[in-house]
């Protein structure tokens, strides 16, 4: 052991003793994406004695940008056992526990109970609140985490009676409001500054030094440089809401994670896909073009006047450049009676990809 | 008063600017959100706390600050 981490019992404020106190820790990442992928590389590493990650996402060819445990042949596979495997290589004297499932209010408790920190590394809202709220209910700190294009936030919530997130924000933001990576684009490596910044809190809440961003909301912007730390104060009312709810997570009964109003389909899930219309929802001129049989062309905005084109019969998956305006087809679509309809989860990106293959 | 406005993540697209000078009569930071609500309509549509001098406030709170930072909930992980 002292071999392995002698840089860090070195260190006065850690020790042989503080080594300890990490090897006795237990942490699990949510989410094995851009920001997952730093925070497990660097708290396996660091010897965390028990780490564990929950992602139901199989690795795409468009994560690998800023994915940085996974490679091109890990491509289809899952990305809580690939990482498992990775962190194995990197540290075969910690544990590590996969689960290769999504995240939800079946499972969160029974999950969360076995660990002491549980890290945000999702890239959604219904995700992030059902955190929080699993986090609050268990007693345990939510090491958040959140990025936008050039620009990360890092929060730790519930931490020694500390605020939420509900006290920053104790609405989710309605859906489609709020746009994600897979949208809009992200620098690759702002997770892996956001993400390195989340194990440094991890590690300085097992060591007990420094000072925890607790009530506090850092930001940073990666083309400026610019910081900017905000406080926050906890709301009492909030807190009691999410304690009254109990287990009868809240984020499940409202129209956000609905899936008759929100329906996304990964490609590899289509199944029959000789029977399924797929409905490019783009402009005219946009390229590349999709020629295949069962493609038909209805750009967004004149999809309202030209429904009578879509047979009702069938299953319809919308598609766009990245699956946002897709997804707003759907909603129009559902409000026109179309029942079996989906929004292709990354749009022609997806569809281009495995169609070529 | 004069305030420093700062502007974060989407904000900053719909404001076309990070950072903005405002000279402003506004007394509470609710009337000042009216005030930008008016400038920026796009910004009706968004959701976004408000923060004076670094600290995130409620409408209710005396504006007194010199700088104010109006930060969305950001999605991307």
């Amino acid at each position: 052991m002292e071999d392995r981490y002698s840089r860090h019992i070195l260190l006065d404020e850690i020790g042989l003793e503080g080594q300890q106190k990490l090897q006795q820790a237990k942490v699990l990442v949510v989410g094995a994406g851009g920001l997952g992928c730093p925070v497990l590389q660097y708290l396996a590493a660091a010897g965390i004695g028990t780490l564990g990650v929950i992602d139901d996402d199989v690795v795409a060819l468009s994560n690998l940008q800023r994915q940085v445990l996974f490679g091109t042949s890990h491509i289809g596979e899952n990305k809580a056992l690939i990482a498992r495997e990775k962190l194995t290589e990197m540290n075969p004297n910690i544990e590590i526990h996969a689960y290769p499932e999504k995240l939800g209010d079946q499972n969160v408790i029974s999950l969360f109970s076995q660990y002491d920190i549980i890290v945000d590394g999702t890239d959604n809202f219904p995700t992030r609140y059902l955190i929080n709220d699993a986090c609050v209910l268990l007693d345990r700190p939510m090491v958040y985490g959140a990025i936008f294009k050039f620009e990360g936030q890092v929060s730790v919530f519930n931490y020694e009676g500390g605020p939420t997130y509900r006290c920053l924000f104790p609405i989710p933001p309605k859906p489609g409001a709020v746009p994600n990576c897979s949208d809009i684009g992200v620098l690759g490596v702002l997770p892996g500054i956001i993400g390195t910044l989340q194990a440094n809190e991890v590690l300085k809440m097992v060591l007990g030094i420094g000072n925890i961003l607790s009530g506090k909301i850092y930001n940073f912007n990666a083309l400026t440089y610019k910081s900017l730390t905000l406080s926050l104060a906890r709301l009492d009312k909030e807190v009691e809401k999410i304690k009254e709810r109990g287990e009868n997570f809240e984020h499940m009964n409202t129209e956000f994670c609905d899936p008759e109003t929100w329906k996304e389909i990964r490609w590899e899930d289509i199944t029959s896909k000789e029977q399924v219309v797929f409905l490019d929802v783009r402009g005219r001129q946009e390229e590349p073009r999709i020629t295949s049989k069962g493609v038909l062309e209805i750009p967004l905005d004149e999809l309202t006047e030209s429904l009578h084109l879509i047979p009702k019969n069938r299953k319809v998956v919308t598609f766009c450049k990245s699956g946002m305006r897709s997804k707003q087809a759907v909603k129009i679509l559902q409000q026109h009676r179309f029942s079996n309809c989906f929004s292709l989860k990354d749009g022609i990106i997806a569809f281009d990809q495995m169609n070529v293959n | 008063m004069n305030i420093k406005l700062m502007y974060f993540g989407m904000l900053a697209e719909v404001t076309g600017c990070s950072e903005e000078n405002l000279r402003t009569e506004a007394t509470h930071i609710a009337e000042l959100k009216e005030i930008l609500l008016e400038k920026y309509p796009e910004l009706q549509s968004k959701d976004f706390r408000i923060a004076q001098d670094e600290e995130l406030v409620s409408g209710e709170v005396v504006l007194n600050g010199s700088q104010i930072a109006l930060l969305p909930p950001f999605s991307g992980g």
